[in-house]
């Protein structure tokens, strides 16, 4: 059964992020046939329509109200729910981004109806919305349905692909005006000292663990991922090696630190906890490097060396370096 | 001023992954054996954020409120312990089995009968369902403004003053008071209580309230006013399948991972 179907899009750099992409894609899909709006909110939002209507988007609300930029909740969840409220979508997804936690619950709560947050699946089932996201650090799947309407919810990057874009699609446009008066007052921002890929972003993240041993481990670690390219890897941390102050807080995958998400991602010398495993089991691919054959890790991992890492991983940065 | 800290007693999430166990009929985790339930370590450190307000000299009340049975009396406790001054234990079989909105209803509820509640402190998710969408859900519910993600927060005569932790970098805001502000880790590790606060924790006063007391519609709360259906709450089997990578030394260990790799089209 056709619905409609409104995408809470985001732009970085004058066009869609790639998870907007997705989650067009995704929207496509559960709509059925009905339409697939987008909201598209900030300076360059007429710039990105083309870029919304090429990724499958039929309609889009749009305002190039700069205010939009600076990611207040009051302003864009006023936007965001006159759309919803224009177009009566069947359901609404947002990305899981500080945009999507902070404006979702919003929407749900002001609509009396719920959301799910932080899904790695949306699809339709017989005619119902089911909405998958893990939960327990991890640890378990939880599916949800809803007795409300729209149904909400903020999806991970990456757990869908982007459609390829069509070239010349357009739609219709409706514009949402100014942003509303905020409360909110942005005082400053501090750009991160965080070099290279994002984590959350890079398609491979390289991580190290407490079996490492000590801080210079991770200089082998670096080695590794800097042998993937330097374009496409990164690396991560578990929060034993953090606690331990062998590498940056900021560097830390798991339950209490980034979720991460990549094509590939390669656990040396993590025994894969479950506050652990939380950051890192939405990943596409594992392989993991451990001493200890009974490690959790390698229930999840797809490939799996036992071994000393002070062996493997030097031999793997050659045979990478090798592949290319 | 007057801080409401909210608080979720959860299985502990250090449980061994081997040792965590859900009945697929009922959609329920099943407590693992031995291991005690704890305050969400989020919590703790929402807690963290309203004592070190407290600290600095503001003259501030904190009341530590959790949605439980009586066995989340412990998390209050623990609050109190770390000096938290109130605790208020919103317990009711009517609240059994709902979803985000019953809860955020409770929450807001409470809130609203403490009365002259300047700011709420919540973890910014609770560490057993993940969700995130309690704090937000009580701002928008009592009609004021939400911080999520803080690393740091003051108050500055009627505004409070947030840290954000974003994907690039650190976002400072100001809000009206009252607000509600949602805690991640960044702030840094919550404080032990010593056995003395645990005494003393002993003897402050936790108030119970039912769904009665909030003015609150049995209907509209717990299973009967959830909009989320869980359908479905599994471990996923991706265990148990793990290809090992053989070889008779490192180097030919290294390069057959490479050949699967390649094969994989990752590399």
């Amino acid at each position: 059964m056709a619905q409609d179907v409104l995408v809470v899009g985001e732009l970085a750099g004058g066009d869609i992020t790639s998870t907007t992409a997705e989650l067009l894609n995704a929207a496509k899909s559960l709509a059925e046939g009905g339409a697939v709006a987008v909201t598209l909110l900030g300076a360059t939002a007429g710039a990105a329509a083309a870029s919304a209507f090429a990724a499958g988007a039929t309609k889009v609300f749009s305002s190039g109200d700069a205010a939009y930029d600076d990611g207040r909740a009051d302003q864009w969840a006023a936007a965001v729910d006159a759309a919803v409220g224009q177009q009566n979508p069947g359901v609404v997804l947002f990305a899981q981004s500080p945009i999507g936690r902070d404006v979702a619950p919003r929407i749900a709560f002001r609509r009396n109806t719920a959301v799910a947050m932080d899904c790695v699946g949306v699809a339709m089932d017989g005619g119902s919305f089911k909405a998958t996201r893990p939960c327990y650090g991890g640890n378990a799947l939880a599916v949800y349905s809803f007795a409300s309407s729209p149904a909400i919810a903020t999806v991970r990057a990456k757990s869908f692909d982007a459609a390829a874009p069509a070239a010349g699609a357009s739609g219709e446009t409706v514009d949402l005006g100014a942003a509303s008066a905020s409360s909110i007052e942005i005082v400053g921002m501090e750009a991160a000292v965080s070099t290279g890929l994002k984590m959350e972003e890079a398609p491979i993240v390289v991580a190290g663990g407490r079996g490492l041993g000590d801080a210079e481990g991770f200089r082998e670690i670096e080695a590794l991922a800097e042998a993937f390219g330097s374009d496409k890897a990164t690396t991560g941390a578990s929060r034993a090696a953090v606690d331990l102050g062998w590498y940056p807080p900021a560097k830390q995958v798991g339950l209490t630190g980034k979720v991460v998400t990549p094509d590939l991602y390669v656990a040396v010398a993590i025994s894969g906890a479950s506050q652990h495993m939380a950051g890192c089991s939405g990943s596409k691919m594992i392989v993991a490097i451990n001493r200890d054959k009974e490690a959790n890790i390698f229930k999840t991992a797809k490939y799996g060396i036992v071994g000393d890492w002070k062996a493997v991983v030097p031999a793997l940065i050659a045979a990478v370096k090798a592949a290319k | 001023m007057h801080f409401v800290v909210c608080a979720k007693q959860i299985p502990d999430p250090e449980t061994p992954p081997s040792a965590f166990r859900v009945n697929e009929q009922t959609n329920e985790v099943i407590p693992a054996q031995g291991i005690a339930p704890v305050l969400s370590q989020f919590d703790a450190i929402a807690a963290e954020a309203a004592l070190r307000i407290k600290e600095a000299g503001s003259d501030v009340k904190i009341t530590v409120v959790s949605m439980g049975k009586e066995s989340a009396a412990a998390a209050i406790k623990q609050v109190l312990a770390m000096g938290a001054d109130e605790g208020l234990l919103l317990d009711d079989d009517a609240f059994q089995g709902g979803d985000w909105n019953g809860t955020v209803k409770v929450l807001s509820a409470a809130i609203q009968k403490l009365g002259n509640v300047d700011a709420v402190f919540c973890g910014r998710q609770a560490a057993d369902w993940d969700m995130g969408q309690t704090g937000v859900g009580i701002a928008e519910t009592l009609g004021w403004q939400a911080a999520i993600i803080a690393k740091d927060v003051k108050v500055e005569g009627d505004k409070m003053v947030v840290q954000r932790v974003l994907p690039d970098g650190f976002q400072t805001v100001k809000l009206p008071l009252p607000s509600v502000v949602t805690v991640s880790n960044e702030l840094g590790e919550p404080r032990y209580p010593k056995l003395a606060q645990i005494m003393q924790a002993a003897k402050k006063t936790v108030t119970k309230w039912s769904a009665a007391d909030l003015g609150l519609d049995a209907g509209a709360v717990g299973a009967s006013g959830a909009q989320l259906k869980l359908e479905r709450l599994f471990i996923p089997q991706a265990g148990g399948n793990v290809i090992i990578i053989e070889g008779e030394t490192p180097q030919e260990q290294a390069q057959n991972l490479v050949n699967a790799l390649q094969a994989d089209k990752v590399l």
